[in-house]
């Protein structure tokens, strides 16, 4: 049953993915992407992350890709011109098969902590994965997570100033 | 083998159950608004069909299944036929998450009456009420008509600003339920509703709700004076019914919402929980065609100044009192 | 839920991140300073950062001695932290006393410039003193996109646009290399932590056949090969500090490229110590290749801004070869180095800040013809910087060099040095035309827009001060770099 469902996803979403490329209306580009992204949740879910699988769904699916949308709206760019770069592609394509391939010698050959890590079905039981997750950032990671704001702070002051006309 | 088969026999049931009151109390929420409103405006309002009107839904719906279902020629044919049930079918899921009654006992089991009770479900209504912007968007979008992809433009600019003040306003809720599962959330309000303990979410959720339902005062996206109906200005028949249709699903789940975070959810005296439910989403539906009656469209500029420079700062204010308070009390 | 707000609490040690932390307050207050003063006047903004540099610099100072750690081991502000903070606030206090007039004559003085310096010089704090991968991580991160917007700050020149947005795409990729190094090494080792790293080599030492985790290691390094611009990863460098602010690229050869060696030294040498002699033999060929790459291609350039960036990567390559050495004289060497660095090429740069005409076409070869002649006290200073540059005595170029090399042959890597010693003759070549154009030639120009200005008179001051003091008597700071060692 897992099995099923999850290749049943996987090939949504590779076949999506597939199409965010292929696609020659940015509409249905950024459409597809988010139909990605929606696989990638219900990944989460079946890695029993809930919490992730929601973020995931709202930050990515609900603001990032709906602010692509509203760009792509708002300069209402038409259908892309074909691109002569198809070597590109190729090239691109090949290093993602290769990519995939040393992916799964990695996960076959045991080299990954996999499920061997910390966090095991029965800690996301009997701690909740919420509160595991909770205590990964307040905890374990809170100066990164603190940093991060200092970050955004950052990247928003540097957006203004770089594309506002009267400072 | 009895026991799972038994669990999906009920969650069934209960889907079922739940869809039929919605898509009925959606039927009838639109007569009750024209009602409503025309008592405002000093008239009668629909009062043919039916004692009192109240076959009118049923002639809508037969009204708008019997038009000519138009797909204007220049528009993005999948994208203009997807759209309207992406805004409806969005509305309905909500509703997964949404505890209308305490658990049940019957034959010695509890029936949680709630579809799924997910501990996330918090991060459930915000994932999927950020997605109800694509049904308004993408519909604008495939229209390929000016007036849709303004009025489009306006919708998503006006949700992405007002969904930020409302997933801030239930942050204090969440931090003093300590949980993101709304039944836990309501149980956390037995003695005290949220609304008494936290003064200042329950109107910036309200607002918030209010400007994420498209409606007057909020209503920019449609607009009729300006945009002859915005996003579905191309839309006939029961394509536009959906629409339509869907506005009123948010407007209940909305309406539920308001009720679970800050009204004590299925909590009161005297009567059924689920009398209580249903009489606080009313009463907060009711309000809704109340402010709609009563209310002047705010200025594009206006609708983006409120909710960034006021609501905003004020909810994130709050986050960081309650927060303070909850620190200094434990 | 009581317990971890307490578990939460005990992790935090502030004086682990102070100065990191009084640099970002002072980075928001300056924000909100320059919003509500007038518009075109920054003067007061660079002067409070200044004020802020000077600050944090005797809180870093504070720290010596006094190892701090805290936040789950995610950070520890050692000597070694320390001493590279330093350089970096002396990095940002230089660049922040050469911008103002420079900003004023280019046009566009916006105050959230300064602010952008000091949490740049946050994130390069983080990055010296983290000691997990995602406090390392976001302190690049920081950095990056600090640097980013300051690189194409001038939105109405060409150059600065091509710079800012080149920076920003390579520097988007090579944090993406980074990450997924680190997404690999978690993967092997379940950990992020350095210590943990370290932990998992030493219990594993087979961990070098082990592909996924060679893998990891090397997209990180590729990750920070970038930042300090070395060979072959060193593409962006002219480009980049050629468009960039003048001010902006003297910053960018020093303060972020110590802020990504101290990284990069400590996650290989205590991190990756189990793998040393692969890692060296990777960094000697990469220290070559860095070296001669920078000084081959710095030959045939006419822009001094562009020569300038070449040398600084044959200037990362030579630092290389203290990694190589992998002893503490070598080690002590590359933080010894980057100081001496700092003073020099960010000398060099303020001179070039001020003999440049607005929009800079003037900084060619042929531009500081005479400059010798018309300008003596600028001529003197610039030879003095270059002289320290090529490595010569009595300037600190040649101390820091002299320590370099002598850590190499410490170790053994006789040829490594004797290719070092090689490399800074070729480099003496285009040094020297510089020199030759200054002092040989007749001037064409009679230098009259060069106004020297206060500020960045004292930033070219500091740095004659430093390149002399750290040529003529280096024993002293040379013994506190020893002390900020492993």
């Amino acid at each position: 049953m897992q099995a099923i469902l999850f290749y049943l996803t996987a090939v949504v979403a590779i076949l999506s993915a597939f199409f965010v490329m292929k696609c020659r209306n940015p509409i249905n580009s950024a459409l597809n992407l988010v139909t990605t992204f929606l696989c990638l949740a219900v990944f989460y879910v079946m890695l029993e992350s809930p919490f992730m699988a929601a973020v995931q769904i709202m930050v990515y699916a609900g603001a990032i890709m709906v602010l692509i949308i509203f760009v792509i709206m708002l300069l209402n760019l038409g259908l892309t011109v074909k691109t002569r770069y198809t070597h590109g592609l190729a090239a691109g394509g090949i290093l993602s098969v290769m990519v995939l391939f040393v992916a799964n010698y990695f996960t076959r050959a045991g080299e990954a902590t996999g499920t061997g890590g910390s966090v095991t079905s029965e800690l996301i039981a009997s701690y909740g994965h919420t509160e595991l997750i909770g205590r990964a950032m307040f905890v374990d990671f809170l100066l990164p997570f603190e940093i991060a704001s200092i970050l955004l702070l950052v990247a928003i002051v540097g957006a203004v100033v770089l594309s506002k006309r009267k400072v | 083998m009895t026991d799972p088969l038994l669990s999906l026999a009920l969650i069934l049931a209960k889907l079922i159950a739940v869809f039929g009151v919605i898509l009925t109390l959606a039927a009838y929420l639109v007569l009750a608004e024209r009602k409503l409103l025309a008592r405002m405006q000093l008239r009668y309002g629909p009062n043919r069909v039916g004692p009192f009107g109240m076959m009118q839904p049923l002639a809508d719906v037969i009204k708008l299944l019997t038009k000519e279902d138009f797909v204007p020629a220049t528009a993005d044919k999948w994208l203009f036929l997807i759209a309207p049930g992406l805004s409806a079918v969005t509305a309905l899921l909500t509703f997964a998450v949404v505890p209308f009654g305490p658990p049940l006992e019957i034959f010695g089991k509890t029936l949680p009456l709630v579809v799924i009770d997910l501990n996330v479900g918090v991060l459930y209504f915000l994932g999927l009420s950020s997605l109800a912007v694509y049904g308004m968007a993408l519909g604008g979008w495939a229209s390929n008509s000016k007036y849709s992809l303004l009025g489009s433009i306006r919708g998503l600019s006006q949700l992405i600003s007002y969904e930020l003040s409302m997933g801030l306003a239930i942050v204090p809720v969440v931090m003093m339920a300590r949980s993101f599962s709304l039944t836990e959330i309501v149980m956390a309000q037995e003695k005290i509703p949220y609304l008494l303990l936290n003064p200042l979410a329950f109107p910036i959720f309200l607002i918030s709700v209010l400007a994420e339902s498209k409606r007057i005062p909020f209503d920019l996206p449609e607009a009729e004076n300006e945009l002859v109906g915005g996003f579905h200005t191309e839309y006939s028949g029961m394509r536009f019914g959906l629409f339509f249709v869907g506005e009123y699903i948010n407007l209940i789940i909305l309406g539920s919402m308001v009720t679970v975070f800050f009204l004590g959810g299925w909590h009161g005296p005297w009567l059924p929980g689920v009398v209580w439910f249903a009489l606080k989403v009313l009463a907060i539906c009711a309000f809704f065609i109340w402010v709609r009656g009563s209310m002047p469209r705010l200025r594009y500029d206006q609708l983006m100044h409120f909710g960034w420079k006021v609501l905003l700062p004020l909810s994130l204010l709050n986050v960081l009192v309650t927060g303070a308070v909850l620190l200094g009390m434990s | 839920m009581e317990n971890l707000v307490q578990e939460a609490i005990q992790n935090v040690n502030m004086q682990a991140i102070m100065p990191s932390l009084v640099l970002c307050v002072f980075g928001m207050v300056l924000l909100m300073v320059s919003v509500f003063s007038k518009r075109g006047n920054t003067t007061h903004v660079a002067w409070l950062s200044i004020a802020a540099l000077v600050i944090t610099g005797f809180v870093t100072l504070s720290g010596w001695n006094n190892p701090q750690g805290g936040f789950a081991d995610s950070v520890l502000f050692d000597n070694f932290a320390t001493f590279f903070s330093m350089i970096c606030i002396i990095a940002a206090g230089l660049t922040i006393l050469m911008s103002d007039d420079y900003l004023k004559r280019e046009g566009s003085p916006v105050g959230e410039y300064y602010p952008l310096i000091l949490f740049t010089t946050a994130g390069a704090m983080w990055m010296a003193s983290g000691t997990d991968l995602m406090t390392i991580f976001l302190g690049l991160e920081v950095l990056s996109i600090s640097l980013y917007v300051l690189a194409g700050f001038f939105r109405d020149q060409t150059r600065s646009n091509e710079a800012g947005l080149k920076y920003f795409f390579l520097g988007a990729f090579s944090t993406g290399f980074l990450l997924y190094g680190v997404a690999l090494l978690y993967g092997v080792t379940g950990t992020t932590k350095i210590q943990g790293i370290a932990a998992y080599v030493q219990a594993n030492p087979d961990s070098a056949m082990n592909t996924m985790f060679i893998a990891g290691g090397l997209l990180l390094l590729v990750g920070f090969l970038f930042k300090i611009a070395a060979a072959p990863f060193h593409m962006w460098t002219p480009d980049v500090y050629q468009g960039a602010p003048t001010p902006i690229t003297a910053f960018m050869s020093a303060g972020p490229k110590a802020a990504a060696f101290a990284a990069l030294m400590r996650v290989t040498i205590v991190g990756l110590d189990g793998l040393q002699s692969e890692l060296t033999s990777l960094f000697w060929v990469l220290a070559v290749l860095t070296m001669t790459v920078g000084n081959f291609i710095a030959l045939s350039q006419k822009d001094l801004k562009r020569m300038l960036a070449y040398s600084s990567i044959s200037h990362a390559g030579y630092a290389m070869v203290g990694l190589v050495a992998w002893n503490a004289v070598g080690l002590s060497a590359i933080l010894f180095y980057m100081l001496v660095y700092t003073f020099m090429n960010m000398g060099a740069f303020a001179v070039l800040v001020l003999i440049g005409k607005k929009g800079e076409d003037n900084l060619t070869l042929d531009g500081v013809a005479g400059l010798g002649y018309k300008k003596p006290i600028l001529g003197i200073a610039l030879t003095i910087f270059l002289f320290s540059l090529m490595g010569l005595p009595p300037t600190a170029g040649f101390t820091a060099k002299f320590y370099i090399f002598a850590g190499a042959i410490k170790a053994g890597y006789i040829w490594l040095a004797v290719l070092g010693v090689l490399n800074s003759a070729v480099s003496l070549y285009y040094y020297l035309r510089i020199m030759v154009q200054m002092y040989f030639k007749d001037p064409e120009e009679d230098f009259a827009w060069v106004k020297i200005n206060v500020p960045t008179a004292i930033s070219i001051a500091i740095s004659v001060v430093g390149v002399l003091y750290l040529g003529i008597v280096p024993g002293a700071v040379m013994n506190l770099a020893k002390l900020a060692g492993f």
